[in-house]
């Protein structure tokens, strides 16, 4: 398998509590895995370190070959790995068009630019129109973030990271928040995510876990307790006893 | 959502929000308002050109609070580095061409600015304001000791800017430091009225807002507001150097604690986040105190004080920041 990501061993102690115990994944471009667990689970301090906002005690995590090891949290987002915010962190004042536009000017370098403005460059904006359409947010274009529906936030959330152009994408909890009317326009967002991305989702709605992914990990107490088709995963005896519970049950008897 | 707006209309071309003709406007405004100045205070232009100066030092103050965010109580640093670089320029180098004084000013400005970001940017919120504090400190009390280059508590003299293009001198009317003010500040408005809205001002803005969200698109918001810091120091350091120009003389107030933080309520009274504010902030302050001050001299820092209240209780956006809000609603009306 051609990996993209690669997470090798990974562990994490807490004065002496171990919150990540020798976990390892890797995907592929155009994968799409759901991290799931119980709450306490370690999901968090996962992403973390994997963003490099943690060091791990030992372990490695490399994007495209690359070891990620020793770079901070902002090189590896410009080597191409990508978050998004489990409650939306976007600029209130900015509209989404002024979003894209932010994004997209990093990924090109030119955010240092004293002078001119992304008005001015027809490429950029070309891009942002784009992007704009394929999350159905032109309609809120020139709005302030503020003055939006949480819908479209958590739209412009993923257009925001997409326009980074990564190579592997975290998405946590894309959809927490958003009133049951306004979900699938999240779900045919993920089901609309580049074909080559590889995506890595934290969710807890289950539903939205088996549409979305062909893979589920599951974490419990640090460690990987299942990994493999969203089909077993109520199937497995031990997830059902750390995590699924009554979900398990319920899906198993319909 | 308002599906009729413009720019939901695929392959319409989308207009920004901003129009280059209200730059435009700004800056004639600026203009008009610099002659109107000329009628009314034909025999006070010195108090006209240094309220030019002081506007640059709340520009300057302005770039880093009210577009990044960063509290500051120490800006005077800045505006007195420019003072005294100028100053030392012509007193101590013979440089009394006043544009390249002016350079002085700003590179000296520009130097006060890295160090201060350098230290303050280390770290957050009330750190940030002690810091602050103790910068314009520390310079104060640097430029108190070095009494054989600054003149120390006597002040910095002997500096004698020579005539404008060879040909317009620095008299006692003030008028050509006036007209040299007015030309750098519509400069400098018109380059920062650029920034604003350039890539990089973006990014301020949006580190203001939140800086974790520019850190996770791969930003650095540390060398992004210390790029800022140097250019606000740029630009207190040409109001310090015309300062300098104006009244020939640099003395250590230009860095003081005092200055920093009339800067800071000045800006707060015109409105941060805003060119305008701050120019506006700093006009209605500087005139009022002139007026008030001669009107009644006992109890002026009184009245001073109340209008201060006033402004924070009832328009708390600063004079130009509610204004606009005024408008905008009265507009969507």
């Amino acid at each position: 398998m051609n990996a993209v990501f690669e997470v090798e061993r990974l562990n994490k102690t807490f004065g002496g509590l171990a919150v990540t115990q020798a976990v390892s994944l890797t995907m592929a471009p155009g994968d799409r895995v759901a991290l799931i667990g119980p709450n306490g689970a370690g999901k968090t301090t996962f992403v973390n370190l994997v963003t490099g906002h943690l060091k791990p005690d030992s372990g490695v995590v490399s994007l495209a070959g690359e070891q990620l090891n020793g770079m901070n949290p902002m090189q590896r987002v410009q080597r191409g790995l990508v978050r998004s915010f489990q409650v939306t962190r976007l600029f209130p004042e900015m509209t989404p068009r002024e979003h894209l536009a932010l994004a997209v000017l990093q990924r090109q370098g030119r955010t240092g630019r004293l002078f001119g403005t992304f008005w001015s460059m027809p490429e950029v904006l070309e891009e942002i129109e784009a992007l704009l359409r394929t999350l159905g947010l032109e309609g809120a274009a020139d709005h302030k973030v503020a003055e939006i529906a949480y819908g479209q936030q958590r739209l412009l959330e993923i257009a925001f990271a997409l326009a980074l152009r990564p190579k592997v994408l975290l998405l946590d909890e894309p959809a927490a928040g958003v009133p049951q009317s306004e979900t699938p326009r999240i779900e045919s967002a993920l089901a609309g995510l580049p074909a080559d991305l590889a995506v890595l989702m934290i969710e807890h709605d289950m539903d939205l876990v088996f549409r979305f992914a062909q893979r589920v990990i599951v974490l419990a107490a640090g460690t990987i307790i299942f990994d493999g088709a969203p089909g077993e995963v109520t199937k497995d005896a031990r997830v059902r006893e750390a995590y699924l519970g009554s979900y398990a049950d319920d899906r198993s008897a319909a | 959502m308002n599906a009729n707006h413009p720019a939901s209309v695929t392959g319409q071309v989308v207009k920004p929000r901003f129009s280059a003709s209200a730059d435009w406007i700004g800056l004639a405004v600026i203009l008009a308002a610099s002659v109107v100045g000329n009628l009314l205070f034909p025999n006070n232009l010195a108090l006209l050109t240094r309220v030019i100066g002081i506007v640059m030092l709340v520009l300057s103050v302005d770039l880093v609070t009210g577009f990044c965010g960063v509290a500051t109580l120490g800006h005077a640093a800045l505006f007195g580095a420019g003072a005294y670089a100028a100053g030392i320029a012509a007193a101590h180098f013979g440089i009394s061409d006043p544009f390249a004084m002016i350079a002085a000013g700003a590179v000296g400005g520009a130097v006060a600015g890295l160090i201060s970001g350098l230290v303050v940017l280390r770290s957050h919120g009330l750190g940030q304001l002690v810091l602050s504090i103790a910068i314009v400190n520390l310079f104060h009390e640097a430029a108190n000791k070095a009494t054989s280059w600054t003149g120390g508590s006597d002040g910095l003299t002997d500096i004698a800017p020579s005539p404008l293009f060879g040909v317009f001198g620095f008299d006692l009317w003030g008028r050509t430091a006036y007209v040299l003010g007015i030309a750098l500040l519509v400069i400098v408005f018109f380059l920062l009225q650029r920034l604003s809205r350039s890539p990089f001002g973006m990014l301020c803005r949006g580190i203001r807002q939140d800086p974790i969200r520019v850190a996770a698109m791969g930003a650095s918001v540390k060398k992004t507001l210390l790029k800022m810091y140097i250019i606000s120091g740029a630009v207190a350091g040409v109001g310090g150097g015309l300062n300098a120009i104006s009244t020939q003389v640099v003395g250590l107030d230009s860095l003081s604690f005092t200055l920093s933080a009339q800067a800071l309520v000045m800006l707060v009274l015109g409105g941060t986040g805003s060119l305008y504010g701050a120019i506006i902030g700093t006009v209605v302050f500087m005139l009022f105190e002139d007026f008030v001050s001669a009107a009644n001299p006992f109890h002026w820092l009184t009245i001073m004080g109340a209008l201060l209240v006033a402004v924070v209780l009832f328009a708390p956006r600063g004079i130009f920041g509610t204004s606009a809000q005024l408008f905008d609603q009265w507009r969507r009306r």
